[in-house]
């Protein structure tokens, strides 16, 4: 996994909430067996109309904007623990994820995928889509080892919370199967001590 | 101070805790079917890595699968060449596959229960969210994505962070008609799609006591639909019973032993959680749904709710539904009885008994899809086949089919589905299609009247079965 530390860039205002993983990827592309593919069906429904021409009103289809970071409002990712979710946002192109409230799968699904779950306050989000709506070209800072994201030379920073074991993974750039791997006699330890 | 449920189960489990951070947790058993798996496969081929436990692995292939001509090469191209791969995996790492086929074959959270390898006390995960499912035997259940479950091939364990502990009371006498699954679309539609997350969930009180196997999985199943990552009713002698006798359950003395160890797992009196909601079992009437999220539900003789939020009017819209309309006596084109949560033998037994006599109206396509393959074998062995033949319902093979309508099992768009299953999202059963969620009662009654209908009041001869 590539290591993560700072990140900033445009983004994208979604202004939707509960956005579920069925939107975000739909059932029907699931058959795929590699996760690269996933980024052309990322919320297929949405882009495109059912005759296979692009909705123009759908915001990542707006060209005003741009960026790897994607603003979402309230409950983003509920829905199925699929992973094919975030693989579908990671191979798009997304880094960063802004909400007031993640499902909990799919926050580990991101985490584990390389992109990082921003969870801010309802008025900040609400603050923070205003702006990138107001003006496209705003420019959105994340520092993951200060857990702060801020709008670039904005006075306002928002803090946010994140496990301090997945900050560690991200700015290492190991992940949970590293981990595990390291910690193989505890794991024989137990299935020996416990009979299994 | 005193441990709940679920305490008990993950105590037993915990391999190590890191400071501040997650535990490893030990895994009894992996499920895994075709969607999530090769992925996970790969990452480990490709990094080199072993898999360490295929003995406490089971696979099936159920999301993908057709559900007619099952004996035939799958139709469709993708399908097959993921059923394929499952296949391969399988062999090359040496895990115990029920395929297309197999007389065990079926939908993941069906087929292990049934067979008894789904146990009280078990740490059971799958790639798939409706693992909670078997939390109704009193173990820790939960859906991973695929990162997880080559971390549980790797080492037959998982990173967790301990969530916080939920516990749902539902204490009284329901109604005649109202099925389990009307008792957990009520508790959704009361605490909202999120209410959970964060949380693992016990479910108490007399009504979950008193709920057979197959009530409880379909209510444990639902768990993941208020945002708990899994749900879990107390083992008792209802849940000894269902597991005794089942090809893979433990026998004679070892049973014994167990079974002295799953009377353990109770939450103490003492213990504490960090929420806690009660509900009278009295309020309870048949639901359905009329939105796009499994937390907008209804009694079936409500009117749906006003308001002005935009997320709220989209699903409206969706639905081509409008505030304070009415849905008894709406037409509908589809009912689906079928999905891990309702397509086990008892709602085929509570269709059949509505249906027995009665014809299905018209305008209804009606599909019955059994979770397995011995739910479709005990179907015909109690004659309920003829049942649904004679009333002109379609009986099909196994496997999650318009569930997820990855198959050809798809509602038509613009088409209103009354379905058994967990999920109304937005062309969750096909693009443009509208779901309403329901119980096994409501679907069967739907399809002989071709329209919602109130079953209350037609149900007083259901008693022995509802
Ligand atoms: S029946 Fe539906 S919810 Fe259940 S495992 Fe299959 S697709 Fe998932």
């Amino acid at each position: 996994m590539e290591k993560f530390t700072k990140h900033s860039s445009t983004a994208i205002p979604l202004a939707i909430e509960n956005v579920d993983t069925d939107q975000i990827i739909p059932a029907r592309f699931l058959k795929a067996t590699d996760k690269e593919s996933f980024g052309d069906n990322v919320f297929r429904d949405w882009r495109f109309h059912k005759d296979g021409s692009v909705n123009q009103n759908f915001i990542l289809n707006d060209s005003r904007y741009s960026g790897t970071i994607l603003i979402a409002k309230n409950n983003f990712g509920c829905g199925s623990s699929r992973e094919h979710a975030a693989w579908a946002l990671s191979a798009y192109g997304f880094k960063v994820i802004v909400s007031s409230f993640f499902a909990d799968i799919f926050k580990d699904n991101a985490l584990n995928n390389g992109i990082l779950p921003v969870t801010v306050s309802k008025e900040y989000l609400d603050f923070l889509l205003q702006e990138v709506v107001k003006n496209p070209q705003t420019v959105v800072e994340v520092d993951l080892e200060n857990q702060s994201i801020q709008i670039k030379e904005h006075e306002v920073v928002e803090m946010f919370e994140i496990n301090p074991y997945k900050k560690l993974c991200l700015l290492n750039g190991y992940d949970d199967i590293d981990y595990l791997l390291s910690q193989k006699e505890k794991i024989k330890n137990y299935e020996i001590h416990n009979n299994v | 101070m005193g441990k709940t449920l679920f305490d008990k189960v993950w105590d037993a489990h915990v391999v190590d805790t890191l400071e501040g951070g997650p535990s490893i947790l030990y895994i009894d058993k992996h499920l895994i079917h075709e969607v999530t798996s090769p992925q996970a496969f790969s990452e480990l081929e490709q990094r080199n890595i072993p898999v360490a436990r295929p003995d406490k692995i089971i696979a099936t292939a159920d999301h993908n699968t057709p559900t007619v001509d099952q004996h035939l090469p799958v139709k469709d191209v993708l399908s097959r060449k993921q059923l394929k791969q499952l296949t391969e995996n399988c062999k090359k790492n040496n895990i115990t596959l029920y395929g297309l086929g197999h007389k065990y074959n079926g939908i993941v959270h069906v087929m292990t229960p049934e067979l008894g390898i789904t146990q009280p006390g078990m740490t059971i995960v799958c790639g798939d969210s409706h693992t909670s499912t078997h939390g109704a035997f009193g173990s820790i259940a939960f859906g991973i994505g695929t990162t997880q479950v080559a971390q549980v091939f790797a080492s037959q364990c998982l990173l967790l962070t301990k969530p916080k502990k939920l516990r749902v009371h539902v204490n009284g006498k329901l109604k005649k008609g109202v099925l389990p699954k009307d008792v957990i679309l009520y508790i959704i539609s009361k605490l909202g799609t999120n209410s959970g997350t964060g949380y693992f969930c016990e479910y108490a009180g007399n009504i979950f006591e008193e709920m057979s196997m197959e009530g409880r999985m379909t209510v444990c199943n639902m768990s993941i639909e208020m945002g708990a990552r899994g749900g879990m009713i107390a083992p008792d002698q209802t849940t000894f019973d269902y597991v005794k006798g089942k090809p893979f359950a433990p026998k004679g003395a070892d049973l014994d032993q167990r079974i002295a160890y799953w009377k353990t797992l109770k939450t103490d009196e003492d213990a504490v959680f960090d929420q806690e909601y009660y509900f009278d079992a009295e309020d309870i009437e048949p639901m359905i749904t009329y939105g796009t999220n499994p937390g907008m539900g209804i009694k079936i003789t409500d009117s749906i709710p006003e308001s002005d939020d935009s997320s709220f009017e989209k699903a409206l819209n969706y639905m081509n539904f409008t505030k304070g309309e009415f849905l008894l006596d709406k037409p509908i084109d589809y009912v689906f009885i079928g999905s891990c949560t309702n397509s086990r033998i008892e709602d085929f037994r509570v269709a059949a008994h509505y249906i027995k006599g009665k014809e299905k109206a018209k305008n209804v396509t009606a599909w019955l899809v059994p979770g397995s393959q011995q739910v479709a074998k005990q179907i015909s062995e109690e004659g309920l086949d003829r049942i649904f033949e004679a009333a002109g319902f379609e009986l099909r093979q196994p496997g999650c089919s318009a569930c997820l309508a990855m198959n050809d099992d798809k509602i038509p768009e613009g088409a209103y589905c009354v379905s058994t299953s967990n999920r109304n999202f937005e062309g969750r059963q096909g693009q443009g299609a509208r779901t309403i969620l329901a119980s096994p009662l409501v679907a069967a009654a739907t399809a002989v009247a071709g329209k919602i209908v109130n079953v209350t009041e037609e149900i007083t001869s259901l008693e022995a079965v509802v």
